[in-house]
């Protein structure tokens, strides 16, 4: 019953939110090109459903490119880094630069590096700019919390630096690791997003796009499709890496062990 | 009887400026159950260390007579994988060291059943109790069949009834595979129970105030506690260790 309630409750809350939306805009009379209710929104969905389901397989690819990439390329850096202290502190300023300068200001500069003809280039580029470094830094700190008792452990059977890296840091820093991931998958969707509201036209194709053009002409409802279509997204990236910590985890790390409550 | 290891003038200053060890000369003969006993902070767990050769000592040699031997090491706290399985920690030491013997799961086997884990060799160590913990932690250090074994406080964080049976068990292994065993502890009462050599240890800098030699019946269990020879090798060591507090 608990268990069932888990999901039948927000459920409930979304159906009647729903709902309650569609009632108030018709008694309202709202005009559609302001707020349209959800019996307007689900046409436009069904209309346009050909081109939102190219547009959503665009985002879709640009979104876990982008994160594969950031997931390959921050493991491998942080791994770099737990080896040898004098290239962290080398590198790891830069990619706190690369972090905190807000992304939308740099996505100009990379679309016209790129070129408008390639949008979805620029939006990988940005995506990985934005998704890179929570796996970066969250994977080094893992990869440095190394219990001292295990290390010892392992030096005394004279262990080698890759048997320490393979059998005592990776598994160690996994819920770090996964952590950061979660983080970037939500952050990769939001490169994908800003790097074609920047270019604003050009070839882009994906969800975003789709916003920007129909708020053009002020197909709001269309508008809203689209955005249905974006937080599916987020939702199924997060739910699928939070499936995955759990399938890693639940046997044996403390954050993913089932509460006895 | 055969010197096994040998500290000449082992002496150890941290970076830190503490002065861990101020002189140390101490000659572990095969096959001994030694232990060294001593107030907190007076340098024993470092010199378990510098005999392990996890740590460098600031001057003097470690010696091996006979060659190296294979060395198990058992920590204050279990230090098990958490995210691996009892077999998994077990088979580790052997997975470190290429063991490419024949039978190496047997042996693995025969280890965790020697501890008297047998039926947990899946269970992942938050399911295991400490003192289950510190079984696989045993297990896990034998199974590499070592010539000798080094224990720091192991049974430290114990209950006493958990604490007396695996000071049973332990001397049954040590028995059984002739292993040398060089136990640090800071309880007199364990030191006496155990032991065939008690090192005593002054306060920090450490060095050795005392030496003694005791002569336990080689297989002794509960009752042996009960005994006058055990009051008297728990008295010369509590009073050895007066001695060394007061110096």
């Amino acid at each position: 019953m608990r268990g069932a309630l888990k999901y039948i409750l927000p459920a409930a809350l979304g159906i009647a939110m729903l709902v309650l939306w569609d009632v108030l805009v018709q008694h309202y009379q709202v005009p559609v090109f302001v707020l349209p209710g959800p019996s307007a929104i689900w046409p436009a969905f069904t209309e346009n459903f050909a081109s939102l389901m190219a547009s959503l397989w665009v985002t879709l690819q640009v979104t876990w490119i982008a994160f594969a990439i950031a997931l390959v390329g921050g493991l491998a850096l942080a791994i770099v880094f737990a080896q040898s202290r004098t290239v962290e502190t080398t590198f790891f300023p830069y990619a706190v630069i690369l972090q905190v300068t807000p992304v939308i200001s740099i996505a100009p500069l990379i679309l016209i590096w790129v070129g408008l003809e390639h949008v979805e280039r620029a939006a990988v580029i940005i995506a990985l700019i934005v998704a890179f470094f929570p796996i970066l830094s969250n994977a080094t700190l893992g990869l440095r919390s190394v219990d001292p008792g295990l290390r010892d452990l392992f030096r005394l059977y004279g262990a080698s630096r890759w048997q320490i890296l393979w059998k005592l840091q990776l598994p160690g820093a996994l819920p770090y690791i996964l952590a950061g991931m979660k983080i970037s998958g939500g952050l990769a969707l939001i490169g994908a997003v800003v790097a074609e509201f920047a270019a604003g036209s050009g070839t882009a194709t994906g969800l975003a796009w789709r916003i920007v053009e129909a708020g053009n002409r002020l197909e709001i409802a269309k508008m809203f499709a689209a955005l249905a279509l974006l937080s599916f997204v987020g939702i199924v990236n997060f739910y699928a890496l939070t499936g995955l910590e759990w399938l890693l985890l639940h046997k044996w790390h403390e954050s993913a062990i089932k509460k006895q409550d | 009887m055969t010197t096994l290891l040998s500290l000449s003038a082992i002496a150890k200053r941290f970076d830190s400026g503490v002065e861990a060890i101020a002189r140390m000369d101490l000659e572990v003969a095969e096959g001994e159950f030694l232990s060294i006993v001593g107030p907190s902070g007076c340098g024993k767990s470092t010199a378990l260390r510098i005999a392990a050769g996890l740590i460098a000592p600031t001057s003097g040699t470690v010696a091996w007579p006979s060659g190296r031997p294979q060395i198990g090491f058992v920590f204050q706290d279990p230090t098990l994988m958490p995210w691996a399985r009892v077999r998994e920690n077990v088979h580790l030491p052997l997975d470190l060291q290429h063991m490419k013997k024949d039978d190496i799961d047997g042996r693995v086997a025969r280890a965790i059943a020697r501890v008297g884990l047998s039926g947990f060799e899946n269970a992942y160590p938050r399911e295991l109790s400490g003192g289950m913990r510190m079984r696989v932690s045993i297990a896990r250090a034998i199974a590499a069949q070592p010539k000798l074994l080094l224990m720091d406080e192991p049974f430290a964080a114990l209950d006493e009834l958990t604490r007396q049976s695996l000071n049973d068990d332990l001397l049954k292994l040590a028995r059984e595979d002739g292993m040398t065993v060089i136990f640090v502890t800071h309880s007199v009462y364990e030191s006496a129970y155990l032991s065939s050599r008690v090192v005593v240890m002054s306060p920090r800098p450490g060095r050795i105030a005392a030496d003694i030699a005791l002569s336990p019946p080689p297989v002794r269990n509960a009752d042996y506690r009960l005994t006058p020879q055990f009051a008297d090798a728990a008295g010369k060591v509590s009073a050895a260790l007066k001695g060394a507090m007061a110096a």
